[in-house]
């Protein structure tokens, strides 16, 4: 049986490492004495799968990992057990089982949502909420992507689908597939270079609100968040 | 939650692996600072990762937070990214749970469990803005106090401690902080504390003893100064070890660190004697945790940390008596928990290599023989009991057991080695690679060959062994060594199987000094920190020139404390320590080696050493006839 599992992460946890928090939850689950699936083999591992990575010093109220059980209570159980094997920091708010087909975690990501402020004393002079609809009005949004193999020049616009500026905090959806994953600060990168600012080191304060995927049954595209895939036992 | 750091979000953004200095670990504790009456920062000086591998640490945090009016937290070196920042911006050192100054603790608890951690120590007191002799603390510093194998001569460090506990840890804290909080309602005062805790068993206050010294530089005197302050100090010792502390919730880190996995102590002490080994007069007599009890805690610990990985801890654990059963159950647990099992210290046999088939993958692991020396006539010198017959048995049966990796552990520079001893680490490399030739066919051979791995480490002369007396080899004759071996293997049959691994000699020969070094070199220890080392214990980071110079600028020099042999009548700067091994017992055997005769272990037929006064443990069991 899958699991599909959902946490926040938060406080100074914002400081464990994407792989730190796969490790964290091998050892929460088993702290929490639930009935995962291993893997055949000299060396099992746990049948486990996270969606997107979380860049160190971001929170998020919407990670996802699934894993595979043998056998389990209810949800609800599943979900308190492994509260109580967590740390101030990480807590897991929702477990939903997975239908049969559906895809795992990591392939499902379509897009993502986060809230970015500034931090004190770091925020850019222009007003944002007035350069914003002109950046939004561009055809193209051509920015320079360092990767191993050097640089290359890739186009944010389509992959912005939706980014308003409020109560002095952006809220933003992108795309954050594999092919085309887009990082926040990219886009505030951008937007501050057009105005003729950089972005000062550090100065962003970063949330991931939430993970979508792509309904496929839909002709249209459709974004749900990863957890709608799956149901409450 | 606490959710200060002392870190701002700018520093832990920018160093590495920020998860070393957060706290919020898995089974760390938190309490509340003011219900407690003492705070204690106990700090492993070396990297995180270093220091949360330490099994010792975890039984004292585990301990002193068992006590109500005691919150123990942890501290550790920091990286060298993160100290830099820590200087420039003047951020004292805090503990990880609380990420309080360690300034403001009542006590500082540092182990010493190797000589080139050193200047590591002088940059955590540095860090916490605590000044780095005891003499210059004030009312309001901690009291710095020291542990650990190093503290067997604490010496070289006497002018940074305010107290070393000599011995093990479980015994004597709870007088010590009770004697702690009564002189602070009494308000005696640091001094007056001081000379109360030198009254408590096992507490050594450098600052009560006076040394003299010859002209030669020899020790003339050493005796405490004022009435009442021992003459002599002898080691702590925790008789009952299964019904002592043990930490049931280890800490879980969320990086990975050397140690990610349960480890159970399985006994303290070896019964083998041999003539290197410091830690096996240390921590004599031999005392073994009850097997029913450490079963029900590899459950316990198991469960509240979800490692997957559990390890037995000893000396040498083929000697613990109730090992078959032990191991049977491990087995069979950990089978049904999707848990692996790490066998260390496991004496090569049929029993050995079974149990190691069914817990690892053989086409993966390596079977590890430690024979020390090259010829019997030298194993003999040294007391290793392990023979080449024993090796060449055990690595014919572990070849057919399909085995074909096989490390070796040598010492250069031992006590009366010749060219010929030297010569027979590569006989003897050569000889294991001829049995698997022999014993496995052809047909049965994967990717065809075998692969030995020969490694030497130099011979480091430590106090309270039967080598405390002996000549340290020269820089220049460890390489000497290391280029006779290398020679000496490339010219056996089999030498495309083998491949050979040395040391660098320096810091041996720098780790020669610290051990069984005297006062005098607490000013080389400062000045080489002052002039900007530390992590030295890391080769990358070790300046060889420096200390050398610095020990010349002090008008002292490496081979008074490395290259001469010791009269046994000379008084040893560690002399005033009991360890429970007598003297008289240490010159026997160091008369021994030099006959080339060995001596039987502590089951086999009791050597007298002297630790039975203890009044337990392996001196009181029946011998084995």
């Amino acid at each position: 049986m899958k699991l599909r599992i959902k946490f926040r992460k938060f406080g100074s946890l914002r400081f464990i490492g994407h792989l730190d928090v796969m490790r964290f939850f091998q050892k929460a689950i088993r702290r929490a004495g639930i009935d995962v699936k291993y893997t055949t083999g000299f060396s099992p591992h746990q049948v486990m799968s996270f969606a997107a990575p979380l860049g160190v010093g971001l929170t998020s109220n919407g990670e996802y990992m699934d894993i595979e059980v043998n056998s389990m209570g209810s949800c609800q159980d599943v979900m308190e057990r492994l509260n109580q094997a967590c740390v101030p920091g990480i807590e897991v708010i929702s477990v939903k089982v997975l239908p049969e087909k559906a895809g795992n975690a990591m392939a499902s990501v379509a897009a993502a949502s986060y809230t970015v402020r500034f931090r004190k004393g770091r925020e850019p002079a222009a007003d944002m909420a007035a350069v914003l609809p002109g950046f939004l009005a561009k055809e193209h949004i051509m920015v320079t992507k360092e990767t191993k193999k050097g640089s290359r020049e890739v186009d944010l616009r389509p992959g912005i689908y939706q980014l308003e500026w409020r109560d002095n905090a952006f809220t933003m959806l992108v795309d954050a597939s594999s092919g085309g994953n887009i990082k926040p600060v990219q886009i505030i990168e951008a937007l501050l270079a057009g105005c003729g600012e950089g972005l000062q080191e550090n100065a962003l304060l970063i949330t991931r609100e939430e993970v979508y995927s792509h309904m496929e049954t839909e002709e249209l595209p459709h974004l749900v968040p990863l957890d709608e895939i799956g149901f409450v036992q | 939650m606490n959710d200060h750091l002392a870190l701002s979000d700018d520093i832990l953004m920018k160093i590495e692996k920020p998860e070393r200095y957060i706290g919020h670990e898995v089974n760390s504790v938190v309490k509340d600072k003011d219900q407690v009456k003492v705070r204690f920062a106990m700090c492993f000086p070396d990297v995180y990762e270093i220091g949360m591998s330490h099994l010792g640490i975890q039984i004292l945090y585990d301990m002193f937070n068992t006590m109500e009016d005691v919150w123990c937290e942890r501290v550790y070196s920091p990286w060298l990214d993160l100290d830099a920042i820590m200087r420039r911006e003047r951020i004292p050192l805090f503990a990880l749970e609380s990420q309080d100054p360690v300034k403001a603790f009542d006590f500082l608890g540092i182990t010493i469990q190797y000589e080139m951690c050193y200047t590591n120590i002088l940059q955590v007191l540095d860090l916490a803005q605590i000044p780095l002799t005891a003499e210059e603390r004030g009312e309001d510093c901690p009291i710095v106090i020291g542990g650990g194998p190093c503290t067997y001569n604490p010496e070289p460090l006497a002018d940074f401690f305010d107290i070393f506990y000599i011995g093990e840890g479980e015994t004597q804290y709870r007088n010590l902080i009770d004697l702690y909080e009564r002189c602070r309602e009494e308000r005696t005062g640091r001094e007056e504390f001081l000379r109360r805790a030198a009254k408590l068993p096992g507490m050594y206050v450098p600052r009560f003893y006076e040394v003299n010294y010859n002209r030669d530089g020899t020790i003339q005197s050493f005796a405490p100064v004022e009435e009442g302050i021992p003459a002599v100090i002898r080691k702590e010792i925790e008789m009952n070890v299964t019904d002592t502390y043990y930490p049931m919730k280890p800490i879980v880190p969320f990086i990975k660190i050397t140690q990610d996995r349960v480890v159970l102590e399985i006994q303290r002490g070896c019964i083998r004697g041999c003539r290197f080994c410091q830690a096996g007069q240390l921590y004599r007599p031999v005392r073994e945790r009850d097997a029913e009890r450490l079963k029900q805690y590899a459950l316990e610990m198991l469960r509240n940390t979800g490692h997957e990985e559990i390890s037995l801890s000893s000396l040498s654990s083929s000697d613990y008596s109730r090992l078959p059963e032990l191991i049977d159950f491990l087995i069979e647990e950990c089978r049904r928990q999707h848990v692996n099992i790490s066998l260390p210290s496991l004496r090569i046999d049929a029993f050995s290599l079974d149990v190691m088939s069914k817990v690892q993958d053989v086409k993966k692991s390596s079977l590890t023989f430690a024979p020390e020396a090259g010829s019997q006539r030298l194993r003999n010198v040294i007391n290793k009991g392990l023979t080449e017959e024993a090796i060449l048995k055990g690595s014919a049966l572990a070849f057919e057991g399909g085995w074909t990796r096989v490390k070796l552990y040598f010492m250069l520079g031992l006590p009366t080695e010749t060219p010929e001893d030297i010569r027979g680490i590569a006989e003897l490399s050569n000889k294991i690679a001829s049995v698997f030739f022999e014993t496995v066919p052809k047909e049965k051979r994967v990717n065809g060959r075998v692969q030995i791995v020969a490694s030497t480490s130099f011979f480091v002369p430590k106090p309270f062994t039967p080598f405390q007396w002996a000549a340290q080899c020269t820089k220049e004759e460890f390489l000497d060594k290391a280029y006779q071996t290398r020679t000496a293997i490339s010219e056996q049959l089999n030498q495309k199987s083998i491949k050979y691994n040395w040391h660098e000699a320096d810091a041996s020969v720098m780790e020669g000094v610290l051990a069984r070094g005297d006062r005098r070199l607490s000013e080389v220890i400062r000045r080489v920190y002052e002039k900007g080392s530390f992590y030295d214990a890391w080769s990358e980071y070790y300046d060889n020139g420096r200390w050398l110079e610095t020990i010349e600028e002090c008008g002292l020099s490496v081979n008074f404390y490395t290259h001469r042999e010791r009269p046994v009548d000379e008084i040893l700067p560690w002399d005033f320590i009991d360890c429970g091994v007598t003297k008289e017992f240490l010159v026997r055997e160091w008369e021994k080696a030099r006959r080339e005769e060995t001596s039987e272990n502590c089951k086999l037929k009791c050597q007298g050493c002297g630790a039975a006064r203890f009044g337990g443990g392996i001196c009181f069991e029946p011998r084995v006839n």
